[in-house]
């Protein structure tokens, strides 16, 4: 388990004094991925290091694997880094060293025997998917390769706990994605708890169980990943299922942004509510994807004005979360974007999208 | 007036070990003395291993002043130390004092340098991979470091090449000394240029040598 309590870290002193990180409270249990999300300069690298013990907080407390670890002495934080295995941005290799020698280096530090560390060594380079790489120096591997060996480095020792510092920040998708995958597949088999600090919503939508966002230095949301996706409100949450732009044809009908998120919602809810309630229901822009293991969707529907307890009742009962978009300030003609609304473009592969 | 070719060799042969013997002392206390300087030149810097403003200005204010005096001055300069230490003002053991101590804030730079180049990252993979303070400076710096610093390694033996020949005005023997008591002193244009063909092969040496081994280094 990670947890950030009140945490203040300053940088400089006196009238030099920069503040980066207020107040910034933070959890990721054992066998979970916690993204930290932010534009850059928000502090996420600050908090990645607090908690890597590469720099101490100004305030506040930071736990580790139930180990309180602000205020240890220097030799203690040696063995305190230890269990927190940390994996940078584009890996930090050593170029004259092999794969396995990379892998090796913790285990050097700690002093295991050769024997020891040779079969470790070979038994992380399996793990990661790289046994036939042992003897390539890192500029002879792929980026993604390199970041496989950067994790396998980074779990020499065991540890309990996972740090991702922009682990997948200049990878392309494909690597980006065989990289997740294999963080998410340790979280689950090594029940690590796993800190994941990035820039990319894609990332986030990919692998995180629970997510924060962290804005000049302070947390203005957090939450599980899915609670976020099926608030129609969030901040995170729109920004992880962003609304499509919406088709602009709505004269005389009622518009309705649809939230919903989870088992319970049937996938064929726009049909159903055809069939089932005889609604005649404008699809009018829509997103479905599985975030956090469940699907997740946002659309924008239209019905007529008569209709809309009807629509909202039959939702309602799925569990899918329905709020009215207001009215266009005069009948737009239809050659002209129609103002309000969640975005007002209308492509008609957005729509086509949400069918599929 | 000039030195018959076969009475040359006993004059450049002695002279030639003599350089050599005298580089290779030197070098050993610059590398021993001038690497670790280097490293906390390098790791009392902002953002190192050991940020240290007070030590990191002390430092490199005395090395700067190692490095500010042209070696010949230097050389004059420090007799009564040279007596101190090596017994005696002349001669290749009391070359060895004043070409070291030019020698060692020569090299300690040239390390720094070297050990700049290694992105900070890596030293922070070797502090979070568990490693102490040493053993990140000994695996990760310096051993990253390795092809810059075998560069800094032939950079300074020339130096060093350079130092014993001036050396050699006051008696420290070798090719220096061969240059001025008969090249210059006697106008002998024989030893004058062998001296000089000598040091110019020398240069030439160590540097294809220490090219080479740079190359071996690098991945």
């Amino acid at each position: 388990m990670i947890r950030v309590e009140k945490l203040h870290k300053t940088f400089g002193t006196g009238t030099r004094a920069r503040p980066v990180l207020h107040d910034v409270d933070l959890t990721i249990a054992q066998g979970t991925i916690g993204a930290v999300v932010g534009p850059s300069g928000a502090g996420k690298s600050t908090l990645a290091r607090c908690v890597n013990l590469l720099e101490r907080p100004t305030s506040g407390r930071v736990r580790v694997a139930g180990t309180d670890v602000t205020d240890l002495p220097e030799r203690e934080l040696r063995d305190a880094r230890r269990a927190i295995g940390t994996v940078f941005q584009s890996a930090n290799l050593l170029r004259r060293r092999t794969a396995a020698q990379n892998v090796a280096m913790p285990l050097r530090y700690l002093g295991v025997t050769a024997r020891e560390e040779k079969r470790r060594v070979a038994e992380l380079l399996e793990r990661v998917g790289l046994a036939d790489r042992a003897a390539d120096y890192p500029a002879q591997l792929s980026g993604g390769q390199r970041q496989r060996v950067g994790i396998a480095r980074a779990l020499a020792l065991r540890p309990k706990v996972l740090l991702s510092d922009e682990a997948t920040s200049g990878l392309d998708p494909a690597a980006t994605r065989s990289v997740l995958a294999l963080l998410r597949e340790l979280t689950t088999d090594l029940d690590l708890a796993i800190l994941l600090i990035t820039h990319e919503m894609e990332v986030v939508r990919e692998v995180a169980d629970t997510a924060a966002l962290l804005r000049e230095g302070r947390v203005v949301e957090s939450g599980p990943v899915r609670q976020l996706v099926a608030d129609p409100h969030s901040a995170l949450g729109n920004a992880l299922l962003p609304d499509r732009p919406v088709s602009r044809d709505r004269r005389g009908l009622g518009t309705w942004r649809l939230t919903y998120q989870g088992h319970a919602v049937p996938t064929d809810w726009l049909t159903r509510l055809g069939a089932d309630h005889g609604l005649d229901v404008h699809l009018l822009s829509a997103t479905v994807e599985e975030i956090a293991g469940r699907a997740a969707g946002r659309a924008t529907v239209a019905v007529g004005h008569d209709r809309a307890e009807e629509l909202t009742a039959a939702l309602g009962g799925w569990g899918i979360h329905a709020e009215p978009l207001p009215e266009p300030p005069s009948p737009v003609p239809a050659d002209e974007p129609a103002a309000p609304g969640p975005a007002s473009e209308t492509t008609a592969e957005t729509v086509e999208e949400a069918v599929v | 007036m000039s030195t018959d070719l076969d009475q040359l060799w006993p004059l450049l042969f002695p002279a030639i070990g003599q350089t050599l013997r005298m580089v290779a002392a030197v070098m050993l206390i610059v590398i021993a003395v001038g690497t670790p300087v280097g490293v906390v030149l390098h790791n009392s810097s902002p953002g190192a291993l050991f940020p240290h403003r007070a030590l990191r200005a002390t430092l490199s204010w005395v090395v700067n002043l190692g490095r500010s005096l042209p070696f010949l001055i230097l050389m004059a300069a420090i007799i009564p130390f040279t007596r101190y230490v090596a017994g005696t003002t002349i001669g290749v053991s009391a070359a060895i004092v004043p070409m070291s101590l030019a020698g060692i804030p020569y090299f300690a730079r040239l390390v720094e340098t070297a050990l700049r180049e290694i992105p900070r990252e890596a030293t922070e993979a070797g502090r979070a991979a568990g490693g102490s303070r040493l053993q990140v400076i000994v695996s990760v710096q310096l051993a990253e470091a390795l092809p810059a610093l075998a560069g800094s390694l032939t950079i300074a033996i020339v130096g060093m090449l350079e130092f014993s020949a001036i050396a050699g005005t006051i008696g420290a023997g070798g090719i220096g000394y061969l240059a001025i008591s008969y090249g210059y002193e006697r106008f002998d244009t024989t030893v004058m240029t062998a001296t000089i063909v000598t040091l110019i092969v020398m240069v030439q040496v160590i540097q294809f040598t220490g090219d080479r081994v740079v190359r071996r280094l690098s991945h």
